[in-house]
């Protein structure tokens, strides 16, 4: 009796055990969710050093594989992201992040854009106020004009408007 | 034979550009309508020529000519039909002929533009032709497709399979289609520099004339760039659909300045200010345009989709680009001030909305310019390298242009001249209210709860809800009796309904974006048969795996059943592949795609894992909400592009249609 219990269920067992156990994956996942979505994070902002233009989040590549389970390590010995992005600048240059970073050989890059919208607005604002030099009040005589000039139909319509006020 | 003749066709197609240039120069010079027209006749000639030789190619590839070097390295006999075609353009060369096709081809249209005046006109005839000139010498000396190889290849090397895709096949044509029409919008503001008009009467006549050619090829340009993008999404694997790729940059760069032409086009059509900007702008697009094609081309960036090319190639384009930018730039320091500044206009008024339109547009694509070319400059300059990818986008791009959306829908609803600001923020009032609510809703409902997400879909709402309120406002709904309203929206001319259109859309894009953006999951895991995984609220279990053999590779074809975690809701199978391309020895993924409402369910399948007797494959699992919208948002724009061209006003030579007064 005790040896068929074990004639039936040893071969259960065993299929269960492998179907328990999960087959070596290329990446393995660190256990700690927190952690491995701090690593994912991490992965998008990494460049894979070997590839064009690719994070190693999505570089089928051997490096970014490489480079993936060395931040998880990091990760999982305790380092904080910017001791993960630090060691990673230190081991492979500015290159491998995304992000550029912020020193004096940067700042146009930077700050360029904001400059150019201040710049520009600043022009806007020097040439409106150059303009706004507002035209004499019109003398009696020319009031007068306007009005017969209003008075006129033809000239009141514009057929090619579309401002929310024509047609009125 | 074929490959002679259309070597013999480009060859052509050469000397009937440089006849172009000279006839229709020689033609303005001696205010001659004879030589004009000579110029215009060759210019049609050169689009036929090229037309000819573009056909040659695309029959040597179709018949699969391996004696032709350029089709025995893109093309293979056991390759689709579509394939084949497509392989015409998938290369340098044949990408090239492309371009000149187009340039050509536009070209033809403006010579046979009706309504110009004779000098405007022979001028920009002339200047489309030293393009087409500079571009075919281009393609004839360094880069013709029609290279006979001796003795030819039994078998040919085969197109990238990463290209043979039909979302690929039709978005180099669409792509450049809207990249080299631009070339008119140059040619015809050289055209007006030169000609120099002071009179104010020119410049809204001009407006009118270059609005077409910037929206057919602002609207083409969307749909090659959407087309690309969705390509790289469903193709590539990765589950994004943008990635800050410098040559994605490339075909951005010339969209954004093509947006902010067509805006400021208005201005001067309307009220013949901005003048001297719009030319600048319509110089700007195609210079742009230019410059990704020197990107692209010279191997100087390292990117996904760059073309393999030598230098020296990269050389001549960047001779190319300098001599017409440079000429055109110069031209433009010189006549510009002599430019008469048009209509006045306060600073609340719809030009004082477009021209901040034009401010941000600019300044976005400055920043696309600074972020694709700095490190470039770093490393020659100081030999450090750094990269520049999504975060400093995200960082500069995104608040720049959240600033524009702000500003938006008040722009339409200000009258010219002088606007009413107060009255404007009423008529949205509704609009903004609802977006507000729109926004704390997405902020309190969706889990993990996000500050930047949710404010992304209070935009989204407030450029599409503003887009409605404008349309409400000019059929005065709520106002006027029903017929009333009736009547007005059918007396709306279609550039009113194609604007709304293009910002709907544009709200629309933004919240497929930013949804997409801030709450997609993914998984990855490496699954036995019957075994799943989850992100998100959707779980996939691999059913089935086997190989399938296509046309021309092998796949491992999975099976995947789709259903939500909490099996409220149907189940759906889903096939992914595996493809193995024998003739180039490459590997691709065929993503499977299971549309779920706005959502997608996106599963990849990796690679094979675990052992021979427990067999394992990785699957990726991305759920990508509201993804739909990401691709709706600019068909939805491009087809108010179209929208805004069919109206009459744009047409030359058809006068406005006068209206029935109320």
């Amino acid at each position: 009796m005790r040896r068929l219990a074990v004639l039936v269920v040893a071969p259960v067992l065993a299929l269960m055990l492998t179907a328990a156990e999960p087959p070596a994956a290329p990446d393995r996942p660190l256990a700690d969710t927190a952690q491995e979505a701090r690593a994912q994070a991490l992965f998008k902002n990494v460049r894979c050093v070997v590839c064009q233009h690719e994070a190693i989040a999505d570089s089928p590549a051997g490096v970014a594989g490489d480079m993936r389970r060395l931040i998880r390590e990091e990760i999982a010995s305790g380092a904080t992201d910017q001791q993960v992005r630090d060691d990673l600048v230190r081991r492979f240059g500015d290159y491998v992040l995304f992000t550029p970073p912020m020193r004096a050989g940067t700042w146009l890059l930077w700050f360029g854009p904001f400059a150019l919208v201040v710049l520009a607005v600043g022009v806007l604002i020097a040439r409106s106020r150059r303009r706004a030099i507002e035209p004499p009040p019109l003398s009696p005589e020319e009031e007068h004009r306007l009005d017969e000039l209003l008075r006129n139909e033809k000239l009141r319509r514009d057929p090619d408007a579309t401002s929310p006020h024509d047609g009125r | 034979m074929i490959a002679e003749f259309g070597a013999f066709a480009l060859a052509l197609a050469l000397a009937l550009s440089i006849l172009q240039t000279g006839l229709a120069a020689a033609g303005r010079v001696r205010r001659s309508p004879v030589l004009a027209g000579a110029g215009q006749g060759a210019a049609l000639g050169a689009a036929g020529a090229v037309a000819l030789a573009f056909g040659a190619l695309i029959y040597a590839f179709v018949t699969s000519d391996f004696s032709v070097s350029n089709v025995a390295a893109n093309s293979h006999t056991d390759k689709p039909m579509l394939y084949k075609v497509a392989g015409a353009w998938g290369s340098h060369e044949g990408s090239l002929l492309l371009w000149c096709l187009v340039l050509t081809v536009f070209g033809g249209a403006l010579a046979r533009a009706r309504g110009l005046p004779f000098g405007l006109k022979a001028s920009a005839v002339a200047a489309q032709g030293a393009l087409g000139s500079l571009f075919l010498a281009f393609a004839v000396f360094t880069s013709s497709p029609f290279t006979r190889l001796d003795p030819a290849p039994v078998q040919g090397a085969s197109l990238n399979p990463l290209l043979q895709d039909p979302a690929l096949a039709i978005h180099p044509p669409m792509l450049y289609a809207g990249y080299v029409g631009f070339s008119v919008c140059f040619s015809l503001a050289v055209a007006a520099l030169i000609e120099g008009r002071a009179q104010t009467a020119f410049w809204p006549a001009w407006g009118r004339w270059v609005r077409p050619w910037a929206l057919a090829s602002w609207a083409l340009l969307t749909v090659g760039i959407t087309l690309g993008s969705f390509w790289a999404y469903y193709e590539l694997g990765w589950g994004g659909w943008w990635f800050w790729d410098p040559v994605e940059n490339a075909s951005f760069m010339p969209w954004l300045a093509g947006a902010a032409l067509l805006h400021s086009a208005v201005v001067t059509e309307r009220r013949g200010a901005l003048a001297g900007w719009t030319v600048f702008l319509a110089l700007l697009a195609f210079t742009f345009s230019m410059l990704g094609a020197f990107l692209v081309r010279s191997g100087v960036l390292t990117s996904v989709h760059a073309f393999a090319v030598d230098p020296k190639r990269g050389l001549m384009l960047l001779a190319i680009l300098g001599v017409t930018a440079g000429a055109a730039f110069a031209l433009f320091a010189w006549r510009a001030p002599q430019l008469k500044g048009g209509g006045l206009f306060a600073p609340v008024s719809r030009e004082g909305a477009l021209v901040l339109n034009n401010l941000f547009l600019t300044a976005a694509a400055a920043t696309v310019l600074l972020g694709t070319l700095y490190p470039l400059i770093l490393e020659a300059a100081s030999g450090a390298t750094i990269s520049v990818g999504p975060p400093y986008f995200a960082a500069t791009f995104t608040p720049l242009m959240m600033v524009a959306f702000v500003i938006l829908p008040a722009g339409p609803l200000l009258a010219w001249k002088r606007g009413d600001l107060r009255g404007a923020m009423q008529r949205l009032a509704v609009a903004a209210g609802l977006a507000i609510v729109a926004a704390l809703l997405a902020y309190a409902l969706w889990e993990p709860r996000k500050a930047f997400a949710a404010a992304g879909v209070g935009m989204g709402a407030w450029l599409i809800l503003g887009a409605l309120a404008e349309v409400a406002e000019r059929a005065r709904l709520f106002r006027a009796s029903s017929a009333e309203v009736l009547r007005r929206l059918k007396g709306l001319p279609l550039g009113a309904w194609g604007m709304t259109l293009a910002h709907l859309g544009l709200g629309v894009f933004i919240l497929g974006a930013v949804v997409e953006t801030g709450f997609k999951a993914e998984a990855a895991r490496a699954l036995t048969l019957g075994q799943s995984v989850s992100a998100g609220p959707w779980t996939v279990t691999l059913d089935d795996v086997r190989v399938v053999e296509g046309p021309n590779y092998l796949a491992e074809q999975g099976r995947l059943t789709v259903r939500p975690s909490n099996d409220r809701g149907r189940a759906e199978t889903v096939t992914a592949e595996r493809r193995f391309f024998p003739a180039g020895g490459q590997t691709t993924t065929e993503v499977g795609l299971d549309f779920r409402g706005l959502d997608d369910v996106y599963v990849v399948m990796g690679e094979r894992a675990g052992s021979p007797a427990q067999p394992a494959w990785v699957v990726r699992l991305y759920w990508n909400p509201w993804a739909r919208l990401i691709f709706l948002g600019p068909a939805i724009m491009a087809l108010g592009g179209l929208l805004s061209l069919l109206d009459r006003r744009l047409r030359v030579g058809v006068g406005p249609r006068r209206r029935k007064t109320a």
